[in-house]
Formats: structure tokens, sequence, C-alpha cells
């Protein structure tokens, strides 16, 4: 969907001409009001469900959790994915062209906040002649925009379901997505983020940052059992410094590869940048539960036991907040070893909360 | 201890309309029954995955937490009533949980099996610990790792000064207000801080 009407940002600017990517699965009902939108974190985008024909691997990235008698049920619910501004995977973002220079974003690109996102998510539901959600929900910085829209738009979502996320980012959160920027910036492929007109790719700069990324998703038991210090091949040292010796090097470096060669290194920046801001109780002097106070819709909150990078604490304090101001709200706090990765693996306690909790939102729909 | 008569009898003790906490809440019937029956509003804390499950499903308000770390999520007084029907006797730390019970309550409302009930003297003066319908469990395998009775808890309560508002006992769902510590399989308390 296009939109011509400029979309005011928090840094002051405001994109005009953009477009964003989406994707609905099932059928709105005649009064709208089973529609479920889908926030996507950092490395996702508007396909959330199902296969493309003849596209063997384009599962969509939370395809455990939705579709068709899945948790998330699109025989019941119309859900909506959406591409976020400054995303790499269909919407506008720093690869296109600003109206206003007639030249590629690049770095200039503005600046994008998680409420930034959520205005412009809440635009194509005005698109869509949706007015009120049955449910917004995401899992880590998408976690954080489902949590701002019942913020911002709290007469426009019934329930928020906010998993394996915080109500901001920890220092050390911050240093990871710091970390990664700087091998973006300084792979000297990156040219002040106008790479593009140089037809060159920062893939040293992406992968180093995904390597580190994958690490902090990980919990070191699971990296444990699933790499050990298992070598490649066979069982000798090589007593080299820079060969692949161990599985686990290997393995990183085979996700950056990856990674390098289809995200761009400007998304990367702008998304960890939105993640390093977002922080709802900023502006009541660090009070969660003032923050919150505005938040009118019933919660679903899950986090994971090993999932260090958005630690089950974190959820913890947005429980608090909510049940200060009295809100309805349930936590499963799920013990499971995958870290942060869990919140997209299959797994039947945190599969099964959330199918209740959708089955007890279809019920209110018919009352 | 899910049977009618004694979640009602329970119920009873919870004013219309309170602010509810259970702890161990289970599978969430006595929360939902406040909430139609009395006009409550709550939430329960539950530790095991399958009671958060069935509490979903019923529309009830729970958090998965365990009680051994306390309560530190909550505040002094903000509830008007926290309950633990069936739960103080799973408890490491019982005590604490006892004195936060009534820091975060208004009033507070304890269930637990009386070990002082006659069938169980019986068993103990046949030289075995006893196996009932209300303690099913061997000696070994028991999740009951607080053994108390009536009398004990009076004990408790007096030495964390804690006034009694209401003691009895249950049996077979009917209140027992006549020797209790004898005659009761469940005992009835409800508290507030002194």
């Amino acid at each position: 969907m296009t939109f011509s009407d400029p979309l005011p940002l928090r840094s002051g600017a405001a994109i005009r001409g953009y477009a964003l990517a989406y994707e609905t699965y099932g059928t709105l009902n005649s009064d709208k009001s089973n529609a479920v939108l889908i926030c996507h974190a950092l490395n996702a985008s508007h396909h959330v469900a199902g296969s493309y024909a003849g596209q063997p691997g384009s599962q969509g990235w939370w395809d455990t959790m939705i579709g068709p008698g899945k948790p998330v049920d699109t025989d019941r619910f119309f859900v909506i994915g959406v591409n976020n501004l400054g995303s790499c995977f269909g919407s506008t973002g720093p690869m296109h062209v600003n109206p206003d220079t007639g030249k590629v974003y690049g770095a200039d690109f503005p600046v994008m906040t998680v409420e930034d996102w959520v205005d412009a998510q809440a635009r194509l539901l005005d698109g869509l002649g949706i007015e009120r959600l049955a449910a917004v929900m995401g899992g880590s910085l998408g976690g954080m925009q489902a949590l701002s829209w019942t913020l911002q738009y709290p007469q426009r979502v019934r329930n928020g379901v906010v998993i394996a996320s915080a109500p901001n980012l920890t220092a050390e959160n911050i240093a990871f997505n710091e970390v990664a920027r700087r091998a973006i910036v300084t792979d000297p492929d990156f040219h002040g983020g106008h790479f593009y007109e140089h037809g060159v790719v920062p893939k040293r700069g992406l992968r180093i940052a995904r390597m580190i990324g994958h690490i902090t998703y990980l919990s070191d038991d699971v990296m444990n059992e699933k790499f050990g210090r298992q070598l490649r091949e066979g069982i000798e040292l090589k007593y080299s410094t820079q060969d692949i010796e161990f599985q686990i090097e290997s393995y990183l470096r085979y996700q950056g590869d990856k990674f390098s060669e289809y995200f761009d290194a400007n998304t990367y920046l702008l998304i960890t940048r939105a993640l390093d801001y977002f922080d709802p109780a900023l502006q009541y002097e660090g009070n969660l539960a003032k923050a919150l106070a505005r938040a009118t819709a019933r919660f679903l909150l899950v986090s994971f036991t090993t999932d260090w990078r958005f630690a089950p604490r974190r959820s913890r304090e947005l429980v608090k907040a909510l049940l200060d101001n009295r809100r309805d709200v349930s936590y499963a706090e799920i013990d499971a070893p995958h870290g942060h990765d869990a919140f997209l693996l299959e797994d039947p306690r945190y599969l099964g909360a959330v199918r209740s909790y959708f089955e007890r939102i279809e019920k209110e729909m018919a009352a | 201890m899910s049977d009618r008569l004694t979640m009602e009898s329970i119920a009873r003790l919870v004013p219309q309309g309170s602010r509810v906490l259970d702890l161990g809440c289970g599978d969430g019937a006595l929360l939902d029954h406040l909430q139609r029956e009395r006009a409550c509003y709550g939430y329960g804390i539950e530790i095991a995955d399958a009671n958060v499950l069935a509490c979903v499903k019923r529309g009830v308000n729970v958090i998965q937490l365990n009680l051994d770390e306390g309560l530190a999520m909550f505040d002094d007084g903000s509830f008007d009533v926290v309950l633990q029907i069936d739960t103080l006797q799973h408890l490491r730390n019982a005590e604490t949980m006892l004195v936060e019970t009534a820091r975060v309550g208004r009033a507070g409302i304890v269930a637990f099996p009386n070990f002082a009930h006659w069938p169980n003297r019986l068993s103990i003066a046949r030289g075995r610990m006893p196996v009932t319908k209300r303690l099913p469990y061997q000696w070994y395998d028991t999740p009951n790792i607080r053994v108390g009775t009536f009398k004990d808890f009076e004990v408790l309560a007096t030495k964390n000064r804690l006034t009694i508002l209401e003691a009895y006992g249950l049996q077979e769902g009917r209140e027992v207000r006549v020797l209790p510590n004898a005659r009761a399989g469940t005992a009835v308390f409800k508290f507030e801080r002194g």
C-alpha cells in the first residue's frame, strides 16, 4: 500500500511517498472484529506464515505460530503481516529513492522509532478499513511494537500479546547493538552508508553483526549441546589461528555469510537504533506503571527462562506495571533451553498458551 | 479441595467485589468462581505449566511464578484478599510466605490439610504415616513438605502477630467449628496483620 501523506516522525523529520509491504491471511469478518496484526523483529518481514507457490523454503518466519489450525488460527482470525519502514523486504527503505532528492536514501533514510512504525501500521489499518484490532502481537522488537500499540492507540487494540520482549534495552543489550553497528560502519565497503552508488555491499560488517547477534540469541547450554567443542574435521587440532576449526566457528560464519547476502546494512543500523531508543517510561521519569496507565487492552506476556537478551525479569517488569494499573494480564514463563530464539521455535507449552489465549479472544468476540 | 462445597465455603470468606490474589491457583476454578459469583477481580499465581494453560483457557488472569522466590512483585496491601488454598504445605519458605500473604493482602485466607485429623492420628498411633483421600501420598513421594495441624497454625499465626479473623475446619465440604483440630481434614484460617 502506498501513502502520499507525509508521516511525521519522532525525530522531527517526516517521510512521504512511501510504501508498506503487507500480507493478509484468512478472512476479515463482516463486523471487522477479527483482525490480528503481527509485528516483526530485526530480521523478518510481512511474510509471517505459509509458503509462496512453487517456492520451497519460503515458509513465513512465524509459520509455527500462524496459519490454518495453528495457535493464531487463520481460519478464525484475519491476520496481517506488515514490513516496517526502513526494512529491506519490500517496504520503503534506505535502498529506495528519496522523492525529495531523486537519489537513493542510503544513510539519509530518516531514523525510525518503534512509535513511528506503529503510526505507519495504524495508517495501513486505516487503509484496510480496520478500526479495532482483536489483537496485536509480536516477539522481541515486535513485542515492543505490540506494547507501543496499546499505549499509542489504546482504543484500537483489544489484546496485546507481547513475547520475549522488554520495556527497554539494558546497557548490555545496547552494547551488543553497538558492536554490530561498528562492524558495519567500519567496513570499507560501507562508504558512510552510500555503498549502493559504489556497487558494493559491506558484507564483512554484516557478517560480524550477524555472528554477534546469533551468539546472543542462543543460550550457553543450547550452544554447548549443539556444538560443544566439536571440531569440523577430524579430531586433531590444526594449530592454526585463522582456519575454521571448531563447529561453532563454522556455524557462525555460515550464518553470517547467508545474512550478508540478503540483509541491508543501513536497515541493520536503523532497526538496532529503534531497539535502543524504545523506552516508553522515559517521559514518566522512568516510572513504567505510569507509562502503561494509558493501556486498556488485555495482555498475554511470555518469556523464556534461558533468554538472556530479553530476560524473564524484563517481562516481569511489564507484568508488575500492568498489575499496578489493574490491567488484565496473564504471564507464562516457559522453561525452554533455546535462549531468545525460543520465541520462534515450537514448544507445546508456549504454543499452547498462545492458542488458549486466542481461543478466549474468539469467545469474547462471539459474546 | 476443588469440590463445590469447599470452594463455596472459602468463597464466602471473600467479600463481594474484592481484588484477589490467589497463590497457587491451580486450574483457576476458585478465581473463576469468585469472578462470576462474587464480582471479584484478580490474578492467580501458578508454577505448573498445565495449570497456567488451564487458567488462560478459562479466561482467568494467571502469572507464572515460583512462590519460593517470594512476592517481591506485589506492593504492601495491594490486594483485598490473598488466598493460599492448599499451597502452604508445598512451600519451602512457608513462614515467609505466610507473612508475605499478610503483607500483600489486607486479609489472608489459608487452607491446608490438617495432620491432626483423627484418622491421621490413628494411623500414626499404629506406627504408619497416614495415607487418606485427603493425603493420598506415601511419605517418600509426598509434595506436602510442611506437615502441620490446625493448632500448629494458630501458634505460627500468633508468633507472626497475625490476627485470626475466622478459623474452622472443613470435612467433606462441611464446616467444622467444634474441635476442628480432631474432626476436620482441612484447616481454614482468615487473618490480617495484627
